[in-house]
């Protein structure tokens, strides 16, 4: 173990997996705006909306999130144009979070839509019979009655994205994965304890959110 | 305030893919006036309920509310539907709020009103319909009659013009029927613009102004309760009558 010893070989762990939170942080927010944006156009009366939302979630749901990535820097950026910082750096980190939110977004989606259809069809039917509007219904009857079952899934596509996260390296960002790429190639006599550092490390920080997510999903169990 | 009746359906046609649903349906309630409306299970009587507020759209003809055409949606059809209110065969009380939450709901977020003025409302209302005692609990924790009461002053707190009853006794236990419909008796008698659609045929001969039965999706006759129950002009009504009065 002694490849951690060298504060060098440390502080490319550290950043790697710092990286990862970044990336995870950044990305679970915006998958988590987007998803619910998506959500709600798949429910809405609108049928443009609908068919966005559709389109939006089969596309990347179904799409190897390897290619969304990689899109995202050839795509994007190299064709495009997008440019989020000179920093070539700054920019892949936000290019891969684009990414990242957009298809784990599609995942969201999903996992709120079906939390909505746990909600029986006259929670909102007696809304609109009050004179709510769509988005007043949404907001204050049916997603508050559905996020109590979305909880649970929320927190498996938490899990997912954090491990995904690491599919960033393809466009050179510094995560964990390229980080521990690095390392064994450095110090190919350790493969296997490097190896088992950083799997520990994610199952470590991953473990406390399952049980987390769990705990939460069950104090929320709605009563009906 | 417009002089013609305060709901007028002319000529309503409603489908459900091939099924005819609502035939032809003509019918104006006065305000004021309380109409029963009576039928075998599916004549169409809820989707004519549903219709009113446009929980349902239809094929042709046409409804006005108040002197004015159903708006098709937005901001008028929500303005029309807190107008009208609704009282549903499965209570249908938000099930993640206070019984005083429910009631307190459309006054504030569709009317903004302030929160003080319709918590008074509220209190008054949950009184009237002998719950106030239940106001901070969930809709779960109380029995179906009270659910029910809740739901009707859920539907009040919003001061209708009219209120639309599908049913409203339908779910509970035999026990529970009579608190409801003493409530509705007397929101009858202070003068509230009702339509009523309920196989209890003692509260239509005790409340109603009219009585209308449907079947297969028309409204094949209407005429007072005395008159209606005493001699049924039409043989699907007179049919109707001796299965029901029967039991
Ligand atoms: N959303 C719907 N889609 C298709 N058919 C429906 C729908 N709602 C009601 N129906 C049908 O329309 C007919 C009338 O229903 P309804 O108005 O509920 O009758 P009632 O209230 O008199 O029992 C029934 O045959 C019913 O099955
Ligand atoms: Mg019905």
């Amino acid at each position: 173990m002694d490849v951690f010893s060298d504060p060098a070989n440390l502080q490319l762990y550290i950043d790697g997996f710092l990286m990862i939170l970044k990336l995870t942080g950044a990305s679970s927010l915006l998958a988590l705006v987007l998803g619910l944006l998506l959500a709600a156009c798949r429910v809405a009366p609108v049928p443009v909306l609908r068919a966005f939302g559709a389109g939006w979630v089969h596309l990347f749901r179904n799409t190897p999130l390897t290619l969304v990535i990689l899109f995202c820097y050839f795509g994007l950026y190299s064709a495009v144009g997008v440019e989020f910082s000179e920093d070539i750096h700054v920019n892949n980190y936000w290019l891969a979070v684009v990414g990242l939110s957009a298809y784990t977004a599609a995942f969201v989606c999903e996992a709120i839509r079906s939390g909505i259809n746990t909600v029986p069809l006259g929670q909102a039917e007696a809304a609109r019979a009050l004179g709510l509007t769509f988005t007043q219904n949404l907001r204050l009857i049916i997603l508050p009655q559905a996020m109590r079952s979305v909880v649970a899934p929320l927190g498996s596509i938490l899990i997912a994205l954090t491990k995904n996260a690491t599919i960033a390296g393809v466009i050179g960002v510094a995560e964990a994965s390229n980080a521990m790429k690095g390392l064994i190639e450095a110090r190919g006599d350790q493969t296997i304890a490097i190896f088992l550092v950083f799997a520990l490390t994610f199952v470590a920080l991953l473990v406390p959110v399952g049980y987390g997510f769990t705990a939460l999903a069950n104090r929320l169990m709605v009563r009906r | 305030m417009s002089h013609e009746p305060l709901i007028v359906l002319d000529a309503v046609n409603k489908w459900f893919g091939d099924l005819h649903v609502l035939r032809e349906v003509s019918l104006t309630v006065d305000r004021g006036e309380v109409v029963v409306v009576i039928g075998p299970s599916g004549s169409g009587k809820s989707t004519l309920c549903r219709a009113i507020n446009r929980l349902e759209t239809i094929n042709s003809g046409s409804i006005r509310f108040d002197g004015k055409e159903l708006p098709a949606e937005g901001r008028a059809l929500a303005r029309l539907r807190s107008e009208v209110g609704m009282v549903f065969q499965s209570f249908n009380l938000f099930a993640h709020m206070s019984i005083l939450e429910n009631v307190m709901l459309g006054p504030v977020k569709v009317r903004k009103e302030s929160k003080a003025v319709t918590r008074e409302r509220a209190l008054s209302l949950l009184d009237r319909v002998g719950i106030a005692s239940q106001a901070d609990k969930l809709p779960v924790q109380l029995s179906g009659g009270q659910q029910q009461r809740a739901a009707i002053a859920r539907a009040l707190a919003m001061q209708p013009k009219a209120m639309l009853f599908d049913e409203p006794t339908s779910a509970l236990d035999p026990e529970m029927v009579g608190e409801v419909l003493d409530v509705m008796t007397s929101l009858a008698k202070e003068g509230m613009t009702m339509i009523v659609v309920t196989h209890e045929m003692g509260f239509a001969r005790a409340a109603a102004d009219r009585v209308a039965f449907m079947a297969d999706g028309q409204l094949v006759e209407q005429a007072p309760p005395a008159e209606f129950f005493g001699n049924p002009r039409s043989e699907r009504a007179r049919d109707f009558l001796s299965k029901v009065l029967q039991h």
